[in-house]
């Protein structure tokens, strides 16, 4: 109760803080309802090496001074096509031309970051976020790519749900389902800058998909499912960095442990699909309660 | 004039990875008729309804649809997926899923409308699957589930559909509501393909077959096609045929 009290003061006084709450906040969101089509059309190793391949696209637009947002555009958008051209024409399979692209891409952006000697791009701050140091500009960045994340969700909604759902049938219709593809992994590339300073690029994947799997034990509705997902994002992000305000840790790591425990507790006790009832039917003791 | 045939295929040939899964195809289909698609496992059924679809590339060949390309045929055909195609898990009811039925007929950004909802609701009824409207597609038995694809199917107000093995594994009750309905398209003058694995009932389920093993081994009315010597030509060794003067039944493995 004390922690809280003194939580709430410290909110109240230090901006840092409100940045770095908000911020959390708007990242819950949007990763959340990314996160449940990128699960739903089993791309969580994609969602994965998206987010890594930004990397040297975000290094290369520091350098030469333009905007993180169209470096990581393009350097997440190339390795998608990359690794799509790669399982297309060879014999190769999509989860090693995953992990073939997204390793150089984020070994280019490591070897690209380490030659900038003596300016203040931090490895550590882009790897692992640094949401107590979340400006009211980053603020902006992120507000402007969810509004963007979320009304094309929004809009093409029936696109991504048909497709994801039944990709024959999408195409049967005239949906252009590979555009649909890469134009999720732009999305996705967005998404991922929006999530640079709260959680960084490591763990990035997690928001995407540890609140969209929790929702998705709960629900049977996609429209459920997106709007618990992101519930659950938020719930990680404030409580994430409520505990690293107060304990001192990292805020990206506190973030990521709260949404894997709550994961955790759905995963044993959710009412249908948990642990707990699935070992209560099997036994059949469901019956005499 | 230009006959109206609504399917006109001529010399398709399809190959996956360098191995030819079709073969220098040809025939046309005209309107109202229910059509099987038979032939031994790996024949190409499924790609050749593929094929015909635009789904897949093919090597040669040339395919029309009402007198068209493909590409001006979307709005016309209705699909039906083979069962194990489908996640059983996704979050999607079984009203949901009929919905999809309607997405070919609503603008790119636009939501269902109240006659979407009851378009849903009518196809939902004629398969008698109504009731079940709430429940999650995994929680259906295989025969309900290919069902509510098929009242999908309906939703789209198509004039040709293809169905990809429907009553495979399903039980008797919905595989005579099926037949039923496909009956009843074909009355309304609409095309209807089915790939179709069971032998046994394949003479009486359609007017036409066609009988495919990677080439056209024959197309034609129901009886033309389907006879000892036809049968054995195109299922080499692999089926079995007991017969006596004029009836014969063929079993395949």
């Amino acid at each position: 109760m004390e922690n809280i009290t003194f939580f709430l003061n410290a909110l109240r006084s230090y901006q840092y803080l409100q940045n770095a709450m908000i911020a959390g906040v708007l990242v819950g969101i949007i990763c959340g309802v990314m996160g449940c089509f990128i699960i739903l059309r089993g791309m969580a190793l994609m969602g994965d090496a998206i987010s890594h391949a930004v990397l040297p696209g975000v290094v290369i637009a520091y350098m030469l001074g333009f905007s993180f947002f169209i470096g990581a555009v393009i350097s997440g958008v190339i390795t998608a096509l990359g690794i799509g051209y790669i399982s297309q024409n060879t014999k190769i399979k999509d989860d090693t031309a995953i992990g073939i692209m997204f390793t150089a891409a984020f070994a280019l952006g490591i070897v690209l970051i380490t030659s900038l000697r003596g300016t203040d791009v931090h490895l550590w701050h882009i790897l692992f976020g640094n949401v107590l140091a979340v400006s009211r500009q980053d603020l902006w960045i992120t507000f402007i790519i969810g509004a963007i994340v979320l009304s094309c969700i929004a809009l093409f909604y029936k696109q991504f749900l048909l497709s994801s759902f039944d990709p024959i049938m999408a195409q049967a219709i005239g949906m252009p389902t590979k555009l649909i593809h890469y134009f999720l992994m732009l999305l996705l590339s967005l998404v991922t800058v929006a999530a640079l300073s709260t959680v960084g690029i490591v763990l990035v994947v997690a928001m995407l998909i540890t609140p969209g799997a929790t929702a998705f034990l709960l629900t049977e509705r996609l429209p459920t499912m997106l709007i618990i997902s992101a519930a659950v994002g938020v719930v990680s992000s404030v409580l994430g960095v409520y505990y690293s305000f107060i304990y001192d840790v990292a805020t990206g790591g506190s973030i990521v442990l709260v949404a894997s425990i709550l994961f955790g507790i759905t995963f044993l006790f959710a009412p249908k699909q948990g642990l707990l009832m699935n070992w209560l039917r099997k036994k059949k003791i469901l019956k005499y309660l | 004039m230009e006959t109206n045939h609504v399917v006109k295929i001529e010399n398709l040939s399809v190959s996956y990875h360098g191995t030819e899964a079709l073969q220098n195809i040809s025939f046309s289909v005209l309107p109202k008729q229910l059509i099987g698609i038979i032939g031994p496992n790996g024949a190409g059924k499924s790609t050749l309804i593929k094929a015909i679809m635009g789904l897949i590339d093919k090597d040669e060949g040339d395919i029309k649809l009402f007198n068209d390309s493909m590409e001006k045929a979307y709005k016309k055909i209705a699909y039906v997926p083979q069962h194990n195609d489908i996640d059983l898990d996704f979050p999607v009811l079984v009203e949901d899923v009929v919905m999809m039925g309607r997405y070919p007929h609503l603008p790119w950004w636009g939501r269902p409308r109240t006659k979407d909802y009851q378009t849903v609701e009518a196809c939902l009824k004629k398969v008698g699957m109504l009731s079940f409207r709430k429940k999650q597609i995994g929680a259906l038995s295989g025969g309900q589930r290919q069902r509510v694809f098929l009242a999908r199917a309906l939703a789209q107000e198509a004039h040709l559909f293809f169905l990809d093995e429907p009553f495979a594994a399903i039980d008797v009750t919905s595989e005579k509501i099926i037949i039923d309905i496909l009956r009843r398209l074909k009355e309304e003058s609409k095309t209807i393909f089915v790939v179709h694995h069971d032998l046994s009932k394949a003479e009486t389920y359609f007017d036409s077959l066609i009988l495919l093993n990677k080439k056209l081994v024959k197309y034609g009315k129901s009886h033309e096609v389907f006879n000892i010597e036809k049968l054995q030509e195109a299922y080499e060794d692999n089926v079995a045929i007991l017969s006596d003067k004029n009836k014969f039944v063929a079993v395949s493995g």
